[in-house]
């Protein structure tokens, strides 16, 4: 195993003598083929002989507990095999890795929470029956009205605790230009295409599940911990995962819903939720209050900064939405303050969606910071320059790479952002008011534990095998590049086997952490082959050129297939965080520049054009990069402007869990968008130098639409999403 | 979703005598059955009738109920002699839904008030006594004019918006064979203390046609809709406005809306305040007060009195032609 935790800078000399020349390259996807023509099978698109299909009973109140259930009916209905209720291995909610939701309890702690199950032979005969399961219940008052609950301060949840640098309050009384303002952000649903499914069997007292899931082994050892089992009888399989969002991080209830019905009869057993059970069985980004104050001299030199926000969990979870973390290293400014504090409430848990923290956190600071410009009198631009920081400012840390003010210049050409009108509401078309706004992205860079193991075949092909999981983020693709350019193969002689918690444990896609990761240890196990190559070259490592199958050395050259016939090479690689990636600040950093159309009569607003410039350490393949971002961007774009999941506080219902209501960005939504990149190989972040890179697009962007209207309409709002109710009071007469 | 019986009718006449609910497109009851929103006990498959043709007939037309929305959108009579209809059309759901979706299911949309969709809502139009969630809820969607105090929720079409401008008629065959032409502002019902009882239709009576007079001649035609995302969304305001203006003054005025009402809303005084009047700006204002004296918002819907207004004031500038 070549095990190489980032102690120090690393980059695999193999990797800057590579002449294959894959990696970075807009390479297509490795199973586009098998995903364009329906030959990929998803979780749900599988049925063994014999199958039976579950539905999910829901709970109709919001809180309290079950005190009975009556089967009776839906027992007798045509096709129902069995319900199961009261199974003390069934839990009440999701499960990850920090934390295992209650299980065995009879406790309601939300409307729509899973309370009984029914297996039949069809999946409509399931789902008829049941809605026949009598459920009674002793209702306690709920907490459903975020305005209502009480703030807890002194709380222990989430991974980010309070920052408290300076004196806050004397730096904002001496401050010249003070921007205090509060914004307020709605629940976002993860909204996978694919909604949560699995297929579960026991084959004796082995446990297989084929489901759609981001972090498999996570995963695995989740489902163990429900089940009260071993982890070495649990497999997870997720060849392909049809989008997470956050969303397939954990281990939904229906997962070990259907590991205990296949085990009750003998049988495998399917469920996918439908979207509406998405919304209560799925957890949510949460709601937030997001405080921004912003303390500057004349020139815009910042000297006091605070983010401090509430977020919303129920009592069954424990995660909290990270809010400032991406405000941390973002700007200078001597007094820090940074908090989150808890409000306790009986809805569906919250959990980590795109970009955690950095996707709203990001929205309310880069939205401040456009107000401070424009009392300063300052470019937006100019007034980032001037609190660009040499370090990090919260931590002292220094930056691994960090090319936000490249991004900001970058972007700024391509964009045009000269031809800004500096005057709010100045620029009509019609009945269209145009403006003009921009904003940093940012995004924490992570690196994990991960595993790979490279097998260069008797053939001369080449096998990489690890349990990462592929979200339609391009992990396949950027795998084989890594690969190909380690050894030298082309794409079509490498096979790429993830998504199998029999594999090399792996990142998992979340946190944007895979790609570095497995990529760093794929590369890892191929300066193992290569060492072994040299060998069998009797060459150093460092005198062989490796390119479309065939090894040279100073005065010879070899096929691979010849220097493995009869003797396979086999190794592992694996990375893992250390001293370098405890001494440095990292992120991905970005520019999102927007331009919008506000209607002047109805307030409608419609995005025309969004460009941004990444600096994401080395980009592994151009195309799957840029596609995550400009989804990302996408999603900025919605979040601004639409997607909004209501709750109604008389219930803990939501009002609007589906497509219908729940506004996504649609097609005609979304205009002309450009990214580009600023590439600088980040030897701290990991071995192949990539940063995240799934998360970064949704940060920042929705700030610079919002700023955009603000320069279109002179009309600031603090309440997301920015829909035309909110901006009608503000427009002129007609 | 229930269980529940199926037969394909081979004709008209063979339909409304099966006795079931008639499925067409099904591109609304299909999803209201897996919600069980709707649990019909029988579903008679008219799609394969010979109702999908459009024929010129008495200088209008006359549109088989079976007509996908995409054909009578790109229908070339409809486009030059009813363009409001046409865009009215294409601003409706999705290419994939217009293609599926037909002219009489359209006429039938249900609401998509948010109680409506959840069986675990008190909701009079779904469950009638039950109650009505929206009123003391979040009602953003819901109607300002019309409405009652066992319902306020909206018809969430476009089609029916414009062929109420165009003075349509629904031509349908009832199970003792009788036809009906039944004039459209005559064919929906406001909520009163029956919501869930939503048309004149008498059980099992088939809609066939719709029928649409000659355009009236020289007159501007406009379909404006305001929503909150640019496609794929339901209006929340949305006006069709079919006028004519000679010698400076307006002869015709026909102007219906979307989004504000259980029916799409037609109001003989708004364009009382506009027929024989100069279009001018006091006009406009006339019309628009008409139109809104009598609504009330529930909250969250309030903007929709301000943004009809608006919303109106301009479609009048545009179809008369002054500048905006």
């Amino acid at each position: 195993m070549n095990d190489l935790a980032m102690d120090a800078p690393y980059r695999p000399a193999a990797l800057d003598r590579a002449q294959q020349g894959l990696l970075g390259k807009p390479i297509d996807r490795y199973e586009a083929r098998e995903k364009v023509s329906g030959a990929a099978l998803y979780a749900f698109e599988q049925a063994p002989e014999n199958t039976a299909y579950l539905a999910v009973v829901q709970s109709s109140i919001g809180r309290g507990r079950v005190t009975r259930v009556d089967a009776i009916e839906a027992e007798a209905a045509p096709g129902v095999i069995a319900v199961i209720h009261g199974d003390p291995r069934m839990p009440t909610g999701e499960g990850n890795s920090r934390a295992m939701s209650a299980i065995g309890k009879d406790e309601v702690f939300h409307y729509g929470q899973g309370v009984a199950i029914v297996v039949a032979e069809t999946q409509e005969a399931a789902r008829a029956a049941a809605r026949l399961v009598q459920v009674s219940y002793e209702e306690t008052p709920g907490r459903f009205d975020a305005a209502e609950v009480e703030i807890q301060q002194d709380h222990k949840l989430g991974f980010l605790p309070p920052v408290n640098r300076g004196d806050l309050d004397t730096a904002l009384a001496a401050a010249e230009v003070v921007v205090d303002r509060t914004y307020t952000t709605p629940i976002h649903f993860p909204a996978a295409l694919e909604p949560h499914a699995t297929l579960a069997w026991w084959e004796g007292d082995k446990l297989t599940v084929r489901t759609s899931n981001q972090v498999i082994g996570g995963a695995k050892g989740t489902i163990a911990t429900a089940l009260g089992i071993d982890k070495d009888r649990v497999r997870v399989l997720a060849p392909y995962v049809g989008g997470g969002f956050g969303g397939k991080t954990g281990v939904g209830p229906e997962v070990i819903f259907a590991a205990i019905a296949a085990e009750k009869i003998g049988r495998p057993v399917k469920v996918a939720l439908t979207r509406r059970q998405t919304a209560y069985m799925v957890h949510h980004r949460s709601p937030t209050t997001q405080r921004l104050r912003l303390g500057a001299d004349h020139e815009g030199r910042i000297s006091a900064i605070a983010h401090e926000s509430v977020a919303y969990q129920n009592e069954d979870s424990a995660f909290l939405e990270p809010v400032p973390f991406g405000t941390l290293p973002l700007y200078a400014g001597e007094a820090r303050r940074f908090r989150t504090d808890l409000a306790r409430i009986d809805l569906p848990a919250t959990g980590a969606v795109r970009a955690p923290g950095e996707a709203i956190g990001t929205f309310a600071v880069e939205c401040a910071m456009d107000e401070l410009a424009e009392e300063l009198g300052l470019d937006p631009i100019e007034l980032r320059r001037r609190n660009e920081p040499a370090r990090d400012p919260t931590t002292g840390k220094r930056f691994s790479t960090r090319r936000l003010l490249d991004c900001y210049d970058n972007g700024a050409r391509r964009f045009g952002w000269d031809q800004r009108a500096a005057t709010p509401g100045s620029r009509r078309e019609g009945e269209w008011l145009i403006g003009m706004g921009m904003a940093a992205a940012l995004r924490g860079n992570f690196t994990v534990n991960a595993e790979a193991e490279v097998i260069l075949g008797d053939d001369g092909r080449a096998t990489v095998r690890t349990d990462m999981t592929d979200i339609g983020t391009g992990t396949y693709t950027i795998l084989a590049q890594t690969v190909g350019d380690m050894l030298g193969l082309p794409i079509a002689a490498i096979d790429v086997v993830i998504g199998d918690t029999d594999l090399p444990p792996s990142a998992g896609s979340g946190g944007s952490f895979g790609a570095g990761s497995a990529c760093a240890a794929a590369a890892l196990a191929c300066e193992d082959i290569l060492a072994e190559l040299g060998r069998r070259m009797n060459a150093a490592p460092e005198d062989m050129q490796l390119k479309d199958g065939v090894v040279t050395a100073t005065d010879r050259s070899s096929p691979l297939a010849d220097l493995v016939r009869g003797s396979p090479i086999s190794a592992k690689g694996k990375t893992s965080p250390g001293k370098e990636s405890q001494a440095t600040s990292q992120a991905s950093h970005g520019a999102q520049f927007a331009e919008v159309a506000v209607n002047a009569v109805t307030g409608e607003v419609r995005v025309r054009r969004m460009l941004g410039v990444f600096d994401i350490g080395r980009v592994l393949n151009e195309k799957t990069a840029k596609n995550q971002i400009i989804g990302g961007m996408v999603w900025g774009l919605a979040y601004a402007l639409t997607e909004d999941g209501i709750v109604d506080p008389r219930n803990g219902r939501f009002v609007n869990p589906d497509f219908g209501e729940y506004h996504v960005a649609v097609n005609a939504d979304v205009p002309q968008i450009e990214a580009y990149f600023i590439e600088e190989i980040d030897d701290s972040a990991n071995p192949v130098g990539a940063k995240g890179v799934g998360e970064l697009g949704i940060a920042g962007s929705g700030a610079a639409i919002v700023n955009a209207i603000y320069n279109a309409t002179g009309v600031r709002i603090y309440d997301m999403p920015v829909t035309l109710d909110k901006l009608l009071p503000h427009l002129p007469p007609v | 979703m229930k269980s529940f019986n199926y037969a394909r009718a081979d004709s008209p006449e063979a339909a409304v005598r099966a006795g079931g609910r008639f499925i067409a497109g099904g591109t609304n009851l299909l999803d209201l059955m897996k919600l069980q929103v709707e649990t019909p006990e029988k579903l008679v498959d008219i799609s394969r009738l010979d109702l999908n043709t459009v024929e010129e007939q008495d200088g209008g037309l006359l549109i088989g109920a079976l007509v996908p929305n995409s054909d009578l959108a790109a229908d070339p009579r409809v486009i030059a002699n009813y363009p409001v209809l046409s865009r009215a059309l294409l601003a409706g759901a999705s290419g994939q839904l217009r293609n599926k979706a037909t002219t009489g299911g359209n006429l039938l949309q249900r609401t998509r008030c948010y109680f409506f969709y959840d069986t675990h809502a008190a909701c009079n139009k779904r469950e009638p006594g039950s109650g009505c969630d929206a009123l003391g809820g979040f009602n953003r969607i819901h109607a300002i004019l019309g409405t009652s105090e066992h319902c306020i929720a909206t018809h969430p079409g476009d089609m029916p918006v414009a062929m109420r401008a165009l003075d349509a008629t629904v031509v349908t065959l009832k199970p003792d064979g009788d036809r009906r032409r039944i004039p459209l502002g005559d064919f929906y019902r406001l909520p009163g203390d029956t919501p869930h009882i939503e048309t004149v239709l008498e059980s099992g009576e088939l809609i066939t046609h719709v029928a649409l007079p000659a355009p009236p001649p020289g007159a501007r035609q406009l379909y404006r809709k305001v929503r909150d995302r640019a496609s794929y969304a339901f209006a929340l305001v949305s006006v069709a406005g079919v006028i004519a203006v000679e010698n400076g003054t307006i002869t015709h005025a026909a102007l219906a809306f979307g989004g504000l009402a259980h029916q799409p809303w037609r109001d003989p005084a708004v364009e009382g305040a506009l027929v024989g009047r100069a279009p001018e700006q006091a006009a406009f204002d006339a019309a628009a007060d008409a139109l809104l004296v009598g609504a009330r918002g529930f909250g969250h819907n309030d903007f929709k009195i301000p943004l009809a207004r608006r919303v109106l004031i301009t479609a009048l500038r545009d179809l008369t032609g002054e500048p905006a």
